[in-house]
C-alpha cells in the first residue's frame, strides 16, 4: 500500500466550479438579491462610461466629416496691447507653406452692420457682424450652403451677401433673393449657410465680397482671421510655420488655434457629472460587496454540517476555503454580468434617444465583470477563511 | 501487511480550561479485517474516540497510528488525504445533501480524490447496487426512507473502497428492521475485507459483533472477543 502521505486529497478545477455554483442553486432567491447590489453598481458605472463614450463617438464622427486638419490664425494684440491686423498678403504666403491644401480668410468690418431693411433702429444689430470673405472660404471652413449659391467671381463685385445660419434666422430671411440693408446699401441674399461648427463666427455673419467691400466701405484688404487646411500629418509642422508666414515682422502677434480640439473638449460629457456618477457606482459596488460578504457569512454558518461532512470525505482546509471563495466570486460575477447587461441597455436607450451610436469599448464590459469578480473575491475572503477553520467535529455533532 | 489498521497508545483528549477529560489514556489495537463495536453510555468518550480514529480531531497526548501512519506528525492536508483514501465515515444523521440525487450524494465520496465526474457516477451506481439501492439512483434523500438514506450514506463512505469504515450510531435514527438491514450491510462489507468500527450505545447491536470494546469515563473497561462470531 502507498503511504498515506503520498495519497493527497485532490479537487479538480471543474469540480471546484461546480461546488461554487451548487451553493447558489440551493438558494436562488438569496443569490439574486445579494447579487442585486453588485448589479446596480456595475450597471451605473457601465452606463456612465457607455453614455460618455457614445457621445464622444458622435463628436468624433462629426469631426471626422468636418476634418481636424483646419487651423485658424487670427490677429492677436501687438506689443502695446493694441488690436493687431494681419498683412493683406498673408494668405498668399500661407498658401506657399509646404503641406497647405487650401487657405482662406475673413475680415470683420467693425463699423458696418446688417439690418433687415433701412427702417430698423441702427442700434439693433442683433449681435450680427458683417465680414468680407471670398469664394474659397466655404471650402476651407467646411461650411455648407442650405440655400442658394456661394459668392463667385461675378457676385463678389456686386452687392450680394451670403448669410450665416443664425444671421439668416435673426434677419428673418428664409430664402435667397430677399434683400437686406448693409451699411446703408441694399444687398441681395444669394446664399444661406448651414451651421459651421469649425468656424462658429460665420454663423452670425453676413458675408460680402472683397471688391464691393473696398468700393463701399473702404476695406483695406487686411484679414482678421485666416483659415487653413493642410495634410493631416503636417498639421503640427504647419502650426509652427504659420505665425512667421502670416506676419514675418511680428509673428508673436498671430494667434493660432485648432477649432476641432475646442469642439471635442466642449462636447465631451461634463467631467464633474461623470465623476459623480462613477462615485455613486463605486459606493453601490462597495455596498454590493458587503452584501455578498454578509450572504457568505450566513451561508457558512448554515452549512457547518456540510463543511464537516466534506472534511470527513477528505476535503482539506484549502478545498473548503476555495469552495466558498469561488461561490462568492460566482455570486458577484453573476451580479456583474446582469449589471453589465443593464448598463449596456441603459446606454443603448440613452444613445437611441439622442440619436447616437452605442459605442462602449468591449474592454469596459470585460472590465466590469472582472471588477465584480475581484469584489467577490475580497468579500469572500473572510467567510471562506471562517469556513475553513470550522472544526469538523463540532460541525458534525450539530 | 501485518501492521494494524488502528493503533492507539496512551491517547488522552481533554477540552477547555479547566480541562474536562474525555479520554484518559486509551490503548487499542485493531487489526485489518476486524469488525468491532465500541460501546458505552453517552458521555463515555466513545464519540471522541471515533473523531480521533477518523483524524477529525487530534489527541492531547499519546500516539495514534492509522494504516501505519503516525497521525500526530501529519499536516492537515495529509490527514485529509488519509480521510479521502483510507477512512470512510457513516453518521447517525446521515449528512446527505438534500438537493441532489442518491447517485450524486454517493459520488461526492470520490470528489476529493480527483476522480473525474463520469467515473465518480459510474462507481457511485455500483456502490448503490452493493447496498441494495440500485433502483433508487435518481431519488433525492427526501424521497427515501430513513433506512434507505443510511444505506446511501454507507455507499458514499465505501465508494472509494477505503480499508477502514467508522460508523457512529449507524442505527440510532432507524427503526429495528431498517437498523437490522444496515447492520447486515456492515457485516457484508466486513466479509469483503473492510475493517468496520461501530460506535454505539446499543448493547444488543454490539452483541452481534465479534469484538466489543466497552468504554466508560474515558477509559477502556472491557475488550471482549467472541470467537464464534468472527469471520473464518
Amino acid at each position: 500500500m502507498m503511504p498515506a502521505t503520498e495519497r493527497r486529497s485532490r479537487l479538480r478545477f471543474g469540480d471546484l466550479l461546480g461546488l461554487g455554483s451548487h451553493g447558489l442553486k440551493a438558494h436562488p432567491m438569496r443569490a439574486a438579491l445579494s447579487a442585486l447590489g453588485i448589479a446596480i453598481g456595475i450597471a451605473a458605472m457601465i452606463a456612465v462610461i457607455g453614455i460618455s463614450t457614445s457621445s464622444e463617438a458622435l463628436v468624433r464622427e462629426k469631426l471626422a466629416s468636418l476634418g481636424t486638419n483646419m487651423l485658424t490664425a487670427s490677429a492677436g494684440t501687438d506689443f502695446f496691447g493694441e488690436d493687431a491686423k494681419l498683412p493683406p498678403d498673408a494668405v498668399e504666403r500661407v498658401r506657399r507653406i509646404d503641406g497647405v491644401e487650401t487657405a482662406s480668410w475673413i475680415a470683420t468690418l467693425d463699423k458696418v452692420n446688417v439690418y433687415r431693411n433701412a427702417a430698423v433702429d441702427p442700434g439693433a444689430t442683433g449681435g450680427l457682424t458683417v465680414v468680407v470673405g471670398e469664394n474659397a472660404l466655404l471650402d476651407a471652413t467646411s461650411s455648407k450652403l442650405i440655400r442658394g449659391s456661394r459668392l463667385n467671381a461675378a457676385t463678389e463685385r456686386y452687392p450680394a451677401v451670403v448669410l450665416g445660419e443664425r444671421a439668416a434666422q435673426k434677419l428673418g430671411i428664409r430664402d435667397v433673393g430677399s434683400s437686406v440693408w448693409i451699411g446703408g446699401n441694399q444687398f441681395t441674399v444669394v446664399g444661406i449657410l448651414d451651421r459651421s461648427p469649425l468656424a462658429p463666427e460665420l454663423d452670425s455673419a453676413a458675408i460680402i465680397g472683397p471688391d464691393i467691400a473696398m468700393e463701399l466701405f473702404d476695406f483695406d484688404g487686411s484679414p482678421t482671421t485666416i483659415y487653413e487646411r493642410s495634410d493631416d500629418a503636417l498639421v503640427a509642422d504647419v502650426r509652427d510655420l504659420l505665425p512667421g508666414a502670416i506676419n514675418p515682422e511680428s509673428p508673436n502677434e498671430v494667434k493660432v488655434s485648432r477649432p476641432s480640439d475646442a469642439l471635442a473638449a466642449k462636447n465631451t460629457v461634463d467631467q464633474a457629472f461623470t465623476g459623480l456618477l462613477v462615485g455613486v457606482g463605486s459606493i453601490a459596488l462597495l455596498v454590493g460587496g458587503i452584501g455578498v460578504a454578509n450572504t457568505m457569512v450566513i451561508s457558512v454558518l448554515e452549512r457547518r454540517r456540510e463543511i464537516g461532512m466534506r472534511r470527513s470525505l477528505g476535503a482539506t482546509r484549502r478545498h473548503i476555503r476555495s469552495q466558498f471563495l469561488v461561490e462568492a466570486m460566482l455570486l458577484a460575477a453573476y451580479g456583474g454580468l446582469v449589471g453589465t447587461v443593464i448598463g449596456w441597455l441603459i446606454t443603448a436607450l440613452v444613445a437611441r434617444a439622442n440619436g447616437w451610436i452605442v459605442a462602449i469599448p468591449p474592454l469596459v464590459l470585460v472590465a466590469g465583470v472582472v471588477v465584480t469578480v475581484v469584489v467577490g473575491a475580497v468579500a469572500g475572503v473572510l467567510p471562506a477563511i471562517r469556513a475553513a477553520r470550522t472544526s469538523p467535529t463540532t460541525a458534525l455533532s450539530g | 501487511m501485518t501492521e494494524p489498521i488502528i493503533e492507539l497508545h496512551g491517547v488522552t483528549r481533554s477540552y477547555g480550561s479547566p480541562p474536562t477529560v474525555a479520554l484518559a489514556g486509551v490503548d487499542l489495537r485493531v487489526e485489518r479485517g476486524e469488525m468491532l463495536a465500541i460501546v458505552g453510555p453517552s458521555g463515555s468518550g466513545k464519540s471522541t474516540m471515533l473523531n480521533l480514529m477518523g483524524t477529525l480531531d487530534r489527541a492531547s497526548s499519546g500516539d495514534i497510528r492509522i494504516a501505519g501512519e503516525d497521525t500526530t506528525t501529519l499536516t492537515d492536508a495529509e490527514l485529509s488525504g488519509l480521510r479521502a483514501y483510507t477512512i470512510g465515515f457513516v453518521f447517525q444523521q446521515f449528512h446527505l445533501a438534500d438537493g441532489v440525487t442518491a447517485v450524486e450524494n454517493v459520488a461526492t465520496g470520490l470528489l476529493y480524490t480527483g476522480v473525474p465526474l463520469a467515473e465518480r457516477r459510474r462507481r457511485a451506481a455500483v456502490a448503490l447496487e452493493r447496498v441494495g439501492l440500485g433502483h433508487r439512483l435518481g431519488h433525492r434523500p427526501s424521497e427515501l426512507s430513513g433506512g434507505e438514506r443510511q444505506r446511501v450514506a454507507i455507499a458514499r463512505a465505501v465508494v472509494g473502497e477505503p480499508p477502514l469504515l467508522l460508523a457512529d450510531e449507524p442505527t440510532g435514527s432507524l427503526d429495528t428492521r431498517s437498523g437490522a438491514a444496515v447492520v447486515e450491510i456492515l457485516h457484508e462489507l466486513n466479509r469483503s475485507g473492510t475493517t468496520v468500527v461501530v460506535i454505539t450505545h446499543d448493547v444488543e447491536l454490539a452483541a452481534r459483533l465479534p469484538r466489543r470494546v466497552s468504554i466508560r469515563d474515558g477509559r477502556i473497561e472491557l475488550d471482549q472477543h467472541d470467537r464464534t462470531l468472527e469471520v473464518a
